[in-house]
């Protein structure tokens, strides 16, 4: 009995020791992550979280690592961009896009990655690599690919639109969504004019702004995640919007259609990145690896429905998106920009015109229009005259309503005045 | 005497901590940021560029007025009614008025959405029933809705513990008098309950004038409320000083109305 016992011990010594030894020797420092706590900050539904029966990622790596995964989401750059800079929150891994990506890479907000640890990086084609934002390609592995466009409800247009001129069309008023997202809503307007979305002009910024304001004749509504629900139920007909979150409202409400617009899109590169400060920059990169396997990525990139930048998936007969138009269309066939980061002060010009596009209030009566012909519409004076206008509105209805108060109050006193003398 | 000070110190002492950390040091953070640039140096600017924001402004007060309003007209009948009722009723009913904020108030937000948009609830049975639809949603009409629909239990709650603790031997005397009903109300009632009215308005006003979320939601975004500009300036823009700046104003604006308004307490005894 004992013999037996020996040589089965032994066979199973003999077998199984080239892979102990393996994994001894590479992996002791990835056993002593066990236990340990990875923060992760991505935007909302961009991972595949185990609804529906597809694969729960982050469970899939704290089961295979023993690692922890503490996940959090936001819900744009610049809010995502404020939290990390207040310095109240510590996270390890981020999912910005591009722009975002080369302003903290520029204010020193993010750590190199050890790219010797990350050999699924092998996925991610040259096309990919070392993209304007990140020109080194040292700080981040791409994670979804995707571009903007135009989503329309084919039983609420009268044609097809080709343009983003369709977002200022007067046949659609009341019934035309737009970002309320200084970044994207400019992109638009800048398409229009054939700008550069980079510029660092103040003069094509006002005039950008001056051709967002005239928007507001047609009464657009500024959206963000309720451009589901409204585009769903039918509420509004055109919509700019990512593509890959098109392909979702499709499949609620199969009246929506997509464009790619003739003057051009935004096409943008969310990609992985570790902060500076993270407490565990092996596990962080075990993360990203494991992000960048092809079976992982596949579930991410069938539950999110954006663009993947990774070739095992993209290539993959059995994706539920393989060779898809438009998300994965052709090279050239519609012109597209990155956003890069901009100048301090071309950001603060940028707030300061957003904040008066969403204060300024067509006079009514003003067809005449920058883009569209006359050029006299969008002129300071005009804009002027509308803001008083407000101001008056309101500053009599505040008046009338304090001017009764007093005379509330003065006819009170009068009166006890009056009783105390009978 | 003196072992009940230290003990009366000592229960003090949670309250003036978490006010110090919570309201006193933010307060500071406010002041310091907004007379100060990106750089930490000492600036007027934000002040001046507050100019462009007087119609915001306005706009604000305007709704938070017209919403307050809404709500004082609604919650005054409301929770009279409410403590006429037996214990029983009362209770039953108060639970009623709070129920909704049971749920989440950005919930409540965006199914009013739903509720008012133009294929929504109303119109498709306005259209059912064969009227046409009307346009409710991104209205400012359908903001102030939100905001008296969201801040409505905050007016009828102080009024109705107001006049739930009324001494009714008061009414009674008045009736002994010879006062009728409308007497009643007009000259025991209402003054005695001025207390809660009071502290109804502040607790509209002040979140209604500040809100964002609703504007945001039930307005479209196409027209800025003041906390839509300051939630923008913090989440959006990054600028820290600007969004400072207008809030100090915000809470100066706010400050001076409730000193209005406790002046009005005061004389809460005076015959209206």
């Amino acid at each position: 009995m004992k013999k037996i016992t020996a040589v089965i011990l032994s066979a199973l010594i003999i077998v199984l020791f080239p892979f102990n030894f393996a994994f001894a020797a590479g992996d002791a420092e990835i056993e002593a992550l066990r236990g340990t706590k990875l923060y992760v900050y991505n935007w909302g539904e961009y991972i595949s979280d185990g609804e529906d029966g597809t694969p729960d990622v982050n469970a899939l790596f704290e089961e295979k690592y023993g690692i922890k995964v503490v996940y959090d989401t936001f819900d744009n750059n610049e809010s995502m961009y404020s939290k990390l800079k207040s310095g109240g929150v510590s996270y390890d891994i981020v999912i910005p896009s591009d722009y975002m990506i080369a302003r903290m890479i520029k204010e020193g907000m993010l750590e190199k990655i050890n790219f010797d640890n990350i050999p699924n990086y092998k996925y991610i084609p040259e096309k990919y690599r070392n993209l304007d934002y990140d020109p080194t390609g040292e700080y981040s592995v791409p994670y979804t690919v995707s571009y903007v466009g135009l989503i329309y409800n084919t039983k609420m247009v009268e044609e097809a639109p080709d343009s983003w001129a369709a977002l200022w069309d007067e046949r659609y008023t009341n019934n035309i969504l737009m970002f309320n997202n200084q970044r994207d809503a400019f992109a638009i307007a800048q398409s229009l004019l054939g700008m550069d979305y980079n510029m660092e002009s103040e003069y094509a910024w006002r005039t950008a702004a001056a051709l967002l304001k005239e928007q507001k004749t047609v009464n657009p509504v500024y959206v963000n995640d309720e451009v589901f629900l409204k585009m769903e139920s039918g509420e509004a007909a055109l919509a700019p919007y990512y593509v890959g979150d098109f392909l979702t409202m499709y499949e609620n409400n199969n009246d929506l259609a997509f464009v790619y617009p003739k003057e051009g899109v935004n096409y943008f590169v969310d990609a992985v990145c570790i902060l500076k400060g993270a407490k565990h920059k092996r596990a962080a990169e075990l993360y990203i690896d494991f992000l960048s396997d092809p079976e992982i990525a596949l579930a991410n990139a069938e539950y999110i429905c954006y663009g993947s930048p990774n070739s095992a998936v993209y290539e993959n007969p059995d994706y539920e998106y393989y060779q898809d138009e438009l998300l994965y269309p052709e090279e050239g066939a519609f012109k597209t920009q990155l956003f890069r980061n901009l100048s301090p002060e071309t950001l603060a010009l940028m707030s300061t015109l957003w904040d008066d596009v969403k204060n300024y209030t067509p006079s009514g009566f003003s067809n005449r229009s920058l883009f569209f012909g006359d050029e006299t519409a969008s002129s300071g004076s005009a804009e002027g005259e509308a803001m008083t206008k407000q101001t008056v509105k309101y500053a009599i209805y505040i008046g009338i309503f304090l001017l009764l108060c007093l005379a509330y109050i003065i006819f009170r006193y009068a009166r006890k005045k009056y009783r105390e003398r009978v | 005497m003196r072992r009940s000070g230290t003990g009366a110190k000592l229960i003090s002492v949670p309250y003036v901590v978490w006010a110090a950390l919570f309201i006193i040091a933010p307060l500071f953070f406010v002041v310091y940021y907004s007379f100060t640039n990106a750089a930490g140096q000492f600036t007027l600017d934000n002040i001046h560029l507050l100019t462009k924001y007087i119609p915001t402004f306005l706009r604000s007060i305007w709704f938070g007025i017209v919403a307050t309003l809404i709500c004082l007209l609604i919650a005054f009948p409301t929770a009279y009614i409410i403590s006429q009722k037996s214990d029983k009723i009362q209770r039953t009913m108060i639970l009623l008025v709070m129920l909704p904020m049971w749920m989440s108030f950005l919930i409540r937000t965006y199914s009013w959405m739903a509720i008012l948009q133009d294929t929504g609830l109303i119109n498709s049975f306005l259209v059912k029933i064969g009227i046409d639809p009307v346009h409710m949603i991104n209205t400012g009409g359908a903001v102030i809705l939100g905001m008296v629909y969201n801040f409505l239990p905050y007016m009828i709650m102080p009024i109705y513990s107001v006049m739930a603790k009324l001494d009714f031997s008061m009414v009674e005397a008045a009736q002994d008098l010879g006062s009728n009903r409308i007497n009643v109300i007009r000259r025991c009632i209402i003054p005695m309950s001025i207390p809660g009215v009071i502290s109804g308005i502040t607790m509209v006003f002040v979140p209604s004038v500040s809100t964002f979320y609703i504007s945001q939601k039930l307005g479209g975004g196409s027209f800025d409320l003041i906390g839509d500009v300051i939630e923008r300036q913090f989440q959006q823009s990054y600028n820290y000083n600007l969004g400072a700046s207008l809030s100090l104003v915000l809470m100066i604006l706010i400050l001076l109305s409730m000193a209005v308004m406790n002046h009005f307490s005061d004389e809460g005894e005076m015959v209206i």
